[in-house]
This record gives C-alpha cells, sequence and structure tokens, in this order.
C-alpha cells in the first residue's frame, strides 16, 4: 500500500517532465499539424548543453537551466526554419518522413562528437530527502515539480495574455485567415517552436539532474512517451498536454509498482493505439469531421 | 497472350543472368566473407524494401511497423530452428513466421488502418514496438534480451536471391492487377475509390498483411544467417532503415526499392569503418529528398520490360496502357 | 415503386442540419434535376444517398428486385456495388494513374479478377485484363477520351478531366448515376456537348440520372422533373416549366432570371 503512494509520487514527478515535453509537442501539431520528431533530441540535446556548462564551466544549476533553454529555443527555430519550413506545402509524410530525418541527424551528430556512451550529469544540487509520513521525497523531485509547474504557468499566461499568444492560437486555427489579419505567420511559427523547445530543454536537465546520466539516444523513448501523452490529452490542447503527461507518468509508476516494470513501455504504446481508434480527439479534445 | 508469355521469359531471362553471374563470382573465388554478407543482406533489403514500398509507396498506408513483423519473422525461425536443427526445422520456421506476422497484420490493421497519416505512423510504431518488447519478455520461449545464438545458417547468398526475386515478381504481378490497381486507388484518393466500388479497408488491409509477410521472410533469413537473434537489432532503428532505402528508391516504385537496396548495399561496404557518419550521411539525405525530391530519386518510374520492347518494335496498343508512363 | 426513394432525409453537422427531412424520389430511366443556391446541401445530399454520410434521420429506399432495400449506413462502396455512382464536384480522379487505370479501377468489384489469379497469372487473369480493357477502350470512345488513354489523369485538360469523371463512374455499371455540377467551368459549347452526351448516355445505358447544375440551360433542357433545395430542405419540386415561376424559387435565388 505504501509502495503504491510511493509510487504514485513518484509518478507526478516523472508526470511533471513527460508533460513539459508533451506541450512542445502538442503546440508545433497545433500550430503546424506535424508531429515533430526531433523533439526528443532537442530535450537531449538540452542535457547536454546543461552538462557542458555545468561542467567545463562551473555554472551553477539554475544560469545553466536558463542558458540551455535559450540555446535550445535556438536550435529549435533553426531546425524549423531549415527543414520544415521548405515543407510547409508538402504532404504530411513528407513532412514526417523529414522529422524523423532531423532527429537521427541529431542524434548521430550527437553520438559522432561525443560518443553513444552514458555520461554522468553534475550534482550540481546536492540531493537531500525528505520524509512525510511514510512517503519519502527528495528536494530534486520537488525541484522538478516546481519548475515543470512554474514553466506550465508561464507558457499559460505568455498563450493567454500576450499578442504573440494570441497569434499562436489563431494560426492555430486558420493560418490564412491570420495572415490577412497581419500576423507574421512564419514568426509566429518560429516563436512556437522556440518556446517549445526551450520547456524541453528544460525537461532533460532536470531528468538528467534526476538520474544523474544522460546520453545520445535518451531521447527516443520519452519523446514517443510523451507524444502518446499530448495525444492522450488532446492533441493541440495546451492544458491537454500538461494532462496527458501527469497520466503517463502516473500510469507508468502504477504499472512499475504493480509489478509490470518490464511492460510499462508497451503500456503507453496500447494507450496510444487504444486512445487513437476509440477517441482520437484526446481527453479534452473535441471530434471535427471532413467536409467532402 | 503470346506478348505475355515473351515478356515473363525476358523477366526470367534477366533474373537468371543475374543468378549465373553470382554463381560465377562465388565459384570463382571472387567472393569473400565480407562480400558475401553485403551481398545477402542486399538481397534481404530487398525484400524488405519491397514490402514496405508496397505499403507506404502503393497503399499510401505510413506504416513504421516493418521491424516488429521483421522481429516475429527472425525469432519464429530461431525458436524453430534451435529445437529442429535440420533445413525442415528452418522451413517451418519461415512458414510459422508468415503466419504469424499475417495473422498479426492482419488482426491489427483491421482497425489501425482507419488511421491517417501521422497517427498511423505512430500507431505502427507503437504496435512493433509493443511486439518486441512482448518477445523480450517471453523469456522462457526467446530467451530474454539475450536472444538466441548459436543457430545453424540454412540461409545462402541463392536462398536469399530466390526469395528476393519472388518478392520483386509477387509485388509486381500484384499491382499490375485489378487489386493492384485497387490499391493505387487508395492511395490517390479514399473517397472517390470507395465510391467506384472499392473496399479501401480491404485493400489497405491486404497491402500490409502482404507488407508484413515479406518482412517475415526477411526476418527469417536474416536470423538464419547471422545464426542469431538480438531483440535490439529490431527496434525502430530498423524500421528507419529500411524506410530509408524506401524513401530514396522512390515511394511507389518496385525497382526504386529494388536500387536503392542495392546501392546503399554496396555505399555501406565502403562506409563500413564510418558507421556514424554513415546516418548522419543518410539523415542529411533523407531530409535534402524530402525537401527537393518527395516523390523520392526514382519517383514512381517503374521498369517494365514491356515499354523496353515496344520501344524497339514500336508496336504497343493502347490497350497495353499501363500504371506509369 | 420508385427505383430510389428517399423519406424525410435529415443530416446534422453539430447544430446544423445541412439537409432537413428531404423527401425525393427517382423513377426508372428518369433524369431529375436538383438545383438551388450554394451551400444548400445539393453536394450534402449526393454524399448521403450515396454512403459517405451516414443520415441522423430518415431513409434512403433502393428498389432491389421488387423490394425496397435500406441503404441507411451501408458502405459507399457496397453501395456502388449496388448500382449507384457519381461524379464529384470538385474533381477527384486518381491524378497519378492513366485514363485506362481510372476507369479500370471502377470495373473493379464487378470484374475483377481474385487476388490469387493475378499474382499467379493464370491465363484467367491475362484473358480478363484484355476483355476490361476492351470495354473501357468502348467507354472512352463515346467520349472521345480512347486516343488519350495512357495519359495521367492529371495531364488532362479540364474539360476532358471532367468527361473522364462520367467515364469512370459510368464504368461501374451503375442503374443510377449522380452528377455533381458536370458543367461547371465549360464554355457554352463545351455545355451543348455535354447535353447531347447526357441524353446520349442515359438512353444507351439505359441510367436514371440525378443531375445538380447552376447552369440553367442545361437544367431546364433536360430534366424532365427538378427539386430545388435552400438550406436543407426542398422548397419547391416539379416540371421545369412550373418551377421557372415559382415565386419561392426566384427569391431563393435572389430575383435572378431562371
Amino acid at each position: 500500500m505504501e509502495m503504491m503512494i510511493q509510487q504514485l509520487i513518484n509518478g507526478l514527478f516523472l508526470g511533471s517532465i513527460y508533460a513539459l515535453l508533451a506541450l512542445g509537442y502538442t503546440m508545433v501539431y497545433g500550430i503546424i499539424k506535424l508531429i515533430n520528431f526531433a523533439h526528443g533530441e532537442v530535450y537531449m540535446i538540452g542535457s547536454f548543453i546543461g552538462y557542458f556548462l555545468i561542467n567545463q564551466w562551473q555554472l551553477g544549476f539554475f544560469p545553466a537551466l536558463f542558458i540551455s533553454m535559450i540555446a535550445s529555443a535556438a536550435l529549435g527555430v533553426t531546425i524549423e526554419f531549415l527543414a520544415y519550413r521548405p515543407l510547409r506545402n508538402s504532404t504530411r509524410i513528407s513532412a514526417l518522413i523529414t522529422a524523423i530525418g532531423v532527429s537521427y541527424f541529431l542524434q548521430n551528430i550527437m553520438i559522432f562528437f561525443f560518443s553513444a556512451d552514458v555520461r554522468p550529469f553534475p550534482q550540481a544540487i546536492a540531493r537531500k530527502t525528505y520524509s512525510i509520513g511514510f512517503i519519502e521525497v527528495s528536494n530534486i523531485q520537488l525541484l522538478i515539480l516546481a519548475i515543470s509547474l512554474t514553466l506550465m504557468i508561464l507558457l499559460q499566461l505568455i498563450v493567454k495574455k500576450t499578442r504573440m499568444g494570441k497569434a499562436m492560437r489563431a494560426v492555430s486555427v486558420d493560418a490564412d485567415a491570420a495572415r490577412l489579419m497581419g500576423i507574421n505567420v512564419n514568426r509566429t511559427i518560429s516563436f512556437t517552436f522556440a518556446l517549445g523547445s526551450a520547456l524541453a530543454a528544460a525537461g532533460g536537465m532536470l531528468i538528467g539532474l534526476y538520474y544523474n546520466s544522460i546520453d545520445p539516444s535518451m531521447g527516443v523513448v520519452p519523446g514517443l512517451k510523451s507524444f502518446v501523452a499530448a495525444v492522450l490529452g488532446g492533441i493541440g490542447i495546451i492544458p491537454g498536454a500538461a494532462l496527458g503527461g501527469f497520466v503517463i507518468g502516473l500510469i507508468e509508476t502504477t504499472a512499475t509498482a504493480l509489478g509490470f516494470s518490464d511492460y510499462k513501455d508497451a503500456l503507453v504504446y496500447a494507450i496510444l493505439i487504444i486512445i487513437l481508434l476509440v477517441r482520437p480527439a484526446g481527453i479534452l479534445g473535441k471530434n471535427i469531421k471532413e467536409k467532402v | 497472350m503470346k506478348k505475355n508469355i515473351r515478356y515473363n521469359l525476358i523477366w526470367l531471362a534477366l533474373a537468371a543472368i543475374v543468378y549465373f553471374g553470382l554463381f560465377a563470382a562465388y565459384n570463382g573465388g571472387m567472393i569473400n566473407l565480407f562480400s558475401d554478407a553485403i551481398i545477402v543482406n542486399i538481397g534481404i533489403n530487398i525484400i524488405l524494401a519491397v514490402g514496405l514500398n508496397l505499403i507506404i509507396g502503393f497503399s499510401g498506408q505510413f506504416s513504421l511497423g516493418h521491424a516488429g513483423f521483421m522481429a516475429i519473422g527472425a525469432y519464429a525461425g530461431a525458436i524453430l530452428s534451435a529445437n529442429n536443427p535440420t533445413f525442415g526445422g528452418f522451413l517451418s520456421g519461415l512458414l510459422v513466421g508468415m503466419l504469424v506476422s499475417g495473422f498479426v497484420a492482419l488482426v491489427v490493421g483491421i482497425p489501425t488502418l482507419r488511421l491517417k497519416g501521422d497517427y498511423l505512423a505512430i500507431a505502427t510504431l507503437g504496435v512493433a514496438e509493443i511486439i518486441r518488447i512482448l518477445l523480450i519478455n517471453l523469456r522462457g520461449l526467446t530467451n530474454g534480451p539475450a536472444g538466441i545464438f548459436g543457430l545453424p545458417q540454412f540461409s545462402n547468398w541463392q536462398i536469399v536471391f530466390i526469395f528476393a526475386f519472388l518478392s520483386i515478381l509477387v509485388v509486381s504481378n500484384f499491382i499490375h492487377s485489378g487489386p493492384g490497381r485497387a490499391t493505387l486507388a487508395v492511395r490517390e484518393d479514399e473517397i472517390a475509390a470507395e465510391s467506384m466500388g472499392v473496399n479501401t479497408t480491404k485493400y489497405k488491409v491486404i497491402a500490409f498483411v502482404m507488407g508484413a509477410v515479406l518482412a517475415s521472410i526477411a526476418g527469417t533469413l536474416y536470423a538464419s544467417y547471422q545464426q542469431s537473434v538480438f531483440p535490439k537489432d529490431y527496434g525502430f532503428m530498423k524500421s528507419i532503415d529500411v524506410l530509408i532505402i524506401v524513401v530514396f528508391g522512390g515511394l511507389g516504385s518496385t525497382t526504386g526499392a529494388v536500387v536503392s537496396a542495392v546501392v546503399l548495399g554496396i555505399l555501406n561496404m565502403y562506409l563500413q569503418g564510418f558507421s556514424d557518419l554513415r546516418m548522419i550521411i543518410y539523415a542529411l539525405a533523407l531530409i535534402i529528398i524530402m525537401i527537393f525530391k518527395p516523390s523520392g530519386l526514382l519517383g514512381t518510374w517503374e521498369f517494365s520490360v514491356k515499354r523496353l520492347i515496344d520501344k524497339f518494335s514500336k508496336k504497343g496498343d493502347d490497350k497495353d496502357a499501363s500504371i506509369r508512363s | 415503386m420508385p427505383l430510389l426513394e428517399v423519406k424525410s432525409l435529415t443530416k446534422n453537422f453539430g447544430g446544423l442540419a445541412a439537409v432537413s427531412h428531404v423527401d425525393l424520389h427517382l423513377d426508372h430511366n428518369e433524369l431529375v434535376g436538383l438545383i438551388g443556391p450554394n451551400g444548400a446541401g445539393k453536394t450534402t445530399l449526393f454524399n448521403l444517398l450515396t454512403g459517405v454520410y451516414e443520415p441522423s434521420e430518415g431513409d434512403v429506399l433502393l428498389e432491389e428486385q421488387g423490394t425496397p432495400m435500406r441503404l441507411n449506413g451501408k458502405k459507399p462502396y457496397k453501395i456502388a456495388d449496388l448500382g449507384l455512382s457519381r461524379t464529384f464536384q470538385n474533381i477527384r480522379l486518381f491524378k497519378d494513374l492513366t485514363v485506362m487505370d481510372n476507369v479500370l479501377i471502377a470495373m473493379n468489384s464487378k470484374h475483377n479478377e481474385g487476388l490469387l489469379t493475378s499474382i499467379l497469372r493464370l491465363p484467367r487473369f491475362y484473358k480478363n485484363e484484355e476483355k476490361m480493357r476492351e470495354k473501357v477502350l468502348d467507354l472512352l470512345r463515346i467520349f472521345g477520351l480512347d486516343s488519350k488513354s495512357q495519359t495521367l489523369a492529371k495531364n488532362l485538360p479540364y474539360g476532358e478531366q471532367r468527361r473522364l469523371e462520367i467515364v469512370r463512374a459510368l464504368a461501374t455499371e451503375p442503374k443510377i448515376l449522380f452528377l455533381d455540377e458536370p458543367a461547371a467551368g465549360m464554355n457554352p459549347q463545351e455545355t451543348a456537348d455535354l447535353t447531347k452526351l447526357i441524353y446520349q448516355i442515359q438512353k444507351d445505358f439505359q441510367l436514371t440520372i440525378l443531375l445538380i447544375e447552376h447552369d440553367m440551360s442545361l437544367v431546364m433542357e433536360v430534366c424532365e422533373r427538378i427539386y430545388v433545395l435552400e438550406y436543407g430542405q426542398v422548397i419547391a419540386h416539379g416540371q421545369p416549366d412550373e418551377i421557372k415561376n415559382d415565386p419561392r424559387v426566384i427569391e431563393a435565388y435572389l430575383g435572378g432570371e431562371i
């Protein structure tokens, strides 16, 4: 019983990382209807940037986090500009294949320059464990939760209260109409990628700090699972991504608690298939029919 | 009718030329272990690429799950070969793999192929991963992540050649026929196809199952050649490898898939020492092809004995107007 | 008994009733028109009758060997098999396939060889292919497209693309043909040619035709009866002369001359 509750708590922390990643997927999909396969790699590169900033330049965790987020935002914008923008008017399959190409490119560039080995992420913040009754949480876990929630709230504010946020929402609904209303669609899309990538980088650094290890392939599986989370919550819907992230995190740790940890990945994929078949709009989504 | 027999004989003749060319090379001592591996892998990749091209290029369904079906074939072959290390054991493994793959593709395909575009891609990726995770965890049967090794080697270049030839033949015959055209119609415009009497679900599933069975055959042959099966070899990476071959060759061209498999296989031989660089180059090439020639290098161009003969005899009537001009 | 009977057919999209309680019938060998302002629901009605959409309420009944068969909820390919075929308002040809292939595909369900016969290339396969291709050429000849059988559909000029869609629909050997704005984008000469063609194929193929058109000269000339749709409802129904003078129809077209 206590193990169950402990795992549920763990699920919250894991879920907040998935939520950070899922937000990037959902924003990009909402605005250009593309599954950004390379998103997991931005998460990975974010953690590597943090790794080098802390190790080579002895930066503290928070300054490194800040810089990594900005650098990754720039990376995201560059990827969009070079690889996705030329395919804005192509078929979805072409764009998807390109995204897969970018993902593989980034992974293998990192492997080429930094080897595929797992590296220890520096313990930039000393680990302390707190006990609340029978529940154990570490300060790192609380930090993850705090930073994730803060970022999500910030994101929600940007989207709801700023002009750029309004532009993002407009372009998601109808890019042509938005363009006619004077919105710079290209800039809006770049901004979306920047936001999503920054969040992904934050996720990467937090995970690095938590597990004390990073490697060039670390983005693949979390990337996929976060996409499932985004779909589960309702693709294109920002609160949906957050919700989906937490749900997937909880499902994973619950499965582990129940003894199915070997199958936890398969479970997440199975959830994806079921959701797509039964309720593709996701938990918070609405159904739209195609006009013939 | 006589014309058709002529075309078929020319096909067989071409295949025979390649076969005897290889035969001579082998007997003349020109092939060492290394080049043998390249040739066999090219053959296996042909089977994989032709199958994936059928699913993605011809029926228009973006499946990223090819590796899952390859894994089924590999494990079926390995398990049955391990228990019965004779040629019969190998063949039964091949057959069981085909049946299981086909069945799984049917069961998974019918609901999943209702999805479109990127959703279908992710769903099929998920299916392949589920298959792989299940295989890893049925430790009693599959020896878990450690894999199975010490298998007898029944695949050699001749067997692979025969199956490669058969897969090309089957897929070509399929696409140049009524059911094949219906499949292409599904790719072109599903709603129009349905309105013209085509059961789109049926043809999507047929293509998917055929592709899965071909992937399974490739898997069995691969495992037998490598004399081992490791689950990590059949992950998403493998599906991407085959996707790269198909995209380079041309989505919707069997010829393209074959040429691409051969060219990339030979290229891999020269890039052996630089495997990471190789992936970087391929990934970049994938992006560049998508930006500049999204239909792939050969597009939907198909090598056709018919057209070749017609060009030389200036005869062909309108009746023989075929899939691609 | 009418060949096709539609009773109180309704289709709701969310809160909007695109088609609302439509009653309609088609008798054997009739040429019937369906007109109405843009957005009236004409194409939606076609989609309902051919199975692309499922009705929210009401019935679509096809006379099949003396008894009415309910078509609601049947998949489009089954409805096509039962003898209902159509063209599309925005041309939906198989663009990257040849003219010949486009029509061959429509012959698929009635004349196809099986999967095994095709893959094994049994002699039956070759004979059947030969037969089908002859039939396609015969059909193409009627529409003057036989010389272009090897051309890719996307490379045909607009008018020929529209004609090809009709050929393709005919190849399914339908009892009822739904034509959705076949004359759209055609000049008067092309429209006149098309009019003659429609008469001819109706006679030669014993067809029942339901025609959506905006070109009133075409509609008034060929249609025996006309239904007028506005906001998803039938506001008038009758012979061309009656419709021409119906005040509700004139108003629906905003005082336009018919």
